[in-house]
């Protein structure tokens, strides 16, 4: 096996966790604190995406467009937050599943009416659309490992929030006895709409990060949302280290399936066969996994302590 | 009272005549999703079509209802049953993709209609299943990689990387390239398809690399092409291994990319069986025309679908508006008698277009604008690979 290729697509891989991550840790916020299934988080995404996508074209520059964008998604889901969300975390999960469908239809909808169906390409700054050399014959694309960087610091920032900060010691509190910390005197309401502000943030972060790669288009929340709840459901639902973990696990798992599994099938079916079956079986390899991790322990990897 | 409103209900629905005055037409391609880009493109081409024949074939009214398949084979065969039982159309013509197609050929051939496909060309309805009611304006999936693969021999490439969506287009596309390609192929990924389609190439461009082939050859319609160009671009492999496409850079794809800056997109090359800036009298209106209403140029999928419109037109005036002589009507057609827009073709024995098949560059127009162009003829008079397995002779 070639052992440059084979770190290339570990890097491949932790960058596809990292941006699993980013929409996984915002649903596993959402859900584990909220107890709110949010089908939708997935469309804020791509709400993000195409948010940010415009704003690169109206001011020239793709950061500066994202630090705009990035409120004004944290505000779409306050928004949402606000009028729908709020409404139902009395009710159970079907309903909850019903409405942010629901909610899935209108956003993809309103997409649709306001940038068409044809999605929009992102261009890179030059800086950012070549190339580094990390070391002899390894060769990644400049914008992957910004991926990655950023991925790293909002994970080190989350880990951060949440365990050493006010707030986050709020949110733990809120997520193992929200009507205690309500008797305390603390505004529950509005510490679960920042909640579901900062959940919208990191999905629509995501959906400007993937943009410049994929472009933004109309079906990417429906590619990403149901990756995003294998992450958490592995990860153990509710707990940031366990979304952390498993994204970066399924990142790798589906990347090195993809790249490495027709040789390996190579080796003991005709070639014919092995390049028939290996996307097929590659395209399965997460769920795969996930049904093996949920036999052995259904909690998930990391449930939180407390429930 | 519910009772009366009933009756006068039903009363409306026995009158609504059936207009034997209207030629109906059900087209069914994608509006809705990110494929609706392509789907919108043909339902221009078609509304330019009927514009352009002053809304009448013959003597007879030009009546096209439109359904969408939501790129999902299961809904493409559901709206081809309601246009074929409900709509009762003559004609069902559209399909952009070749598992929606093999899903809804059936509904229509065995409700005695015919079949037009203006886009999706897979392997099974030119060989073994093929029908004497099913037609073409486009062309075998295989064909247009096949004159890839011959373009890249007389280049003198050696050796190649591959890779496609996973599925019926997909496979025929690499089947094509396989089969005239005289190298040898270091690798190919089948990635996958659909409306939760694969977007990031990391994984396969590493590879690709790795592999050290002189050059890679892709197909990605919609879409996942503008995202693969871009990956392709930032990877660096544009240096060590040039990018060789079919129904990946298209009209479609195109202006984003110019509106994104990629300059890697101008002077690449692929194959085809039409372009816009083809020289002759129905091309020139057509393009004029479409891109004065659209403000593009059209794609080929558009093109395709102006082309099945005319085909159908000359039909039904070869047979004087009775649409009711279904023989009559299959040898107007079979004729091809009208002002294609790719030029002249004939139908070969399993109704797939006997056609040229030119190699092109993506140039730049007098404003400014990329567009696909001829640079030169590949192969003369094409007939697909599997016309031999179909049993009409």
């Amino acid at each position: 096996m070639d052992y440059t290729l084979l770190f290339v697509q570990m890097l491949n891989g932790v960058q596809l966790g990292l941006l699993l991550f980013l929409v996984a840790s915002g649903l596993t916020l959402v859900f584990g604190i909220l107890d709110f299934v949010n089908l939708a988080h997935g469309s804020i995404y791509m709400v993000g995406a195409f948010i940010g996508a415009s704003l690169t074209y109206v001011v020239g520059n793709f950061l500066l467009a994202i630090v705009i964008a990035l409120p004004i998604t944290g505000l779409l889901g306050y928004l949402i937050e606000r009028l729908v969300a709020r409404n139902l975390y009395g009710r159970d999960h079907l309903d909850h599943v019903l409405a942010t469908f629901g909610l899935i239809l209108v956003l993809d909808t309103s997409v649709h009416l306001i940038w068409g169906p044809e999605g929009i390409a992102v261009p890179l700054p030059l800086w950012l659309d070549g190339r580094v050399t990390l070391f002899e014959g390894v060769v990644v694309p400049t914008f992957r490992l910004l991926i990655i960087g950023t991925g790293l610091a909002i994970a080190a920032g989350l880990f951060w929030l949440v365990n050493y900060t006010r707030l986050g010691m709020l949110i733990r509190a809120g997520a193992s006895n929200r009507t205690m910390v309500s008797a305390l005197g603390i505004d529950i309401q509005t510490l679960f709409a920042l909640v579901f502000a900062l959940g919208a943030m990191l999905a629509g972060l995501a959906g400007m990060l993937i943009s410049p790669i994929t472009e933004a288009s109309i079906s990417m929340g429906g590619e990403i949302i149901i990756t995003a709840f294998v992450v958490i459901i592995v990860g153990g639902i509710g707990s940031m280290k366990g979304a952390f973990v498993a994204a970066i696990v399924i990142g790798l798992i589906d990347t090195m399936g993809r790249s490495f599994i027709d040789d390996l099938f190579k080796l003991f079916m005709s070639s014919d066969a092995a390049e028939t079956s290996a996307p097929a079986v590659s395209a399965m390899l997460i769920y795969i996994i996930m049904a093996v991790i949920l036999a052995l322990r259904p909690q998930g990897l990391f449930p939180p302590k407390v429930r | 009272m519910k009772r009366m409103i009933g009756a006068a209900l039903a009363a409306t629905m026995l009158t609504t005549p059936s207009f034997a005055d209207e030629v109906k037409i059900g087209f069914v391609t994608t509006l809705t999703t990110g494929a609706a880009v392509i789907g919108n493109d043909m339902r221009q081409a078609v509304d330019l079509a009927v514009e352009h024949m002053g809304g009448k074939m013959g003597d007879l009214d030009v009546n096209v209802i439109y359904a969408d398949d939501g790129f999902k084979p299961e809904t493409g065969k559901q709206a081809v049953d309601k246009l074929v039982k409900q709509d009762d159309v003559d004609f069902v013509a559209g399909f952009i993709w070749s598992h929606v197609l093999l899903a809804s050929r059936k509904s229509a051939l065995d409700a005695g209609k015919f079949l037009i496909s203006t886009n999706a060309g897979p392997s099974p309805v030119a060989g073994k299943l093929c029908h004497k009611n099913f037609f073409s304006t486009s062309w075998q999936n295989d064909q247009t990689p096949m004159a890839m693969g011959e373009v890249l021999n007389q280049r003198g490439v050696k050796s190649l990387y591959i890779m496609a969506p996973n599925y019926a287009a997909g496979k025929n596309m690499v089947a094509g390239v396989e089969r005239t390609f005289k190298g040898e192929i270091k690798g190919k990924d089948l990635t996958k398809w659909g409306a939760d389609a694969q977007l990031d190439f990391s994984a396969e461009l590493a590879k690709a690399k790795a592999s050290g082939a002189e050059g890679i050859f892709v197909f990605y319609p919609g879409k996942a092409g503008g995202a693969f160009i871009k990956q392709y671009q930032q990877s660096g492999l544009r240096e060590t291994m040039p990018l060789y496409t079919v129904f990946t850079i298209d009209g479609l794809s195109i202006p984003k990319l110019q509106a994104a800056n990629f300059e890697a997109v101008l002077g690449s090359h692929t194959t085809g069986h039409w372009a816009p800036s083809m020289d002759n009298a129905a091309n020139n209106k057509f393009v004029a025309d479409f891109k004065a209403k659209n403000g593009t140029y059209p794609s080929n999928y558009a093109a395709q679908s102006y082309d099945a419109m005319f085909l159908i037109k000359s039909a039904v005036e070869a047979v004087g508006g009775d649409l009711s002589d279904m023989d009559a009507v299959r040898t107007a057609l079979e004729a091809a008698d009208y002002d294609s827009v790719r030029g002249p073709y004939t139908y070969g024995a399993n109704h797939m277009p006997v056609q040229n098949f030119y190699l092109q560059e993506i140039v730049q127009d007098a404003d400014g604008n990329w567009l696909k162009s001829n640079v030169s003829t590949v192969f003369e008079n094409h007939v697909d690979s599997y016309a031999a397995d179909c049993s009409l002779n």
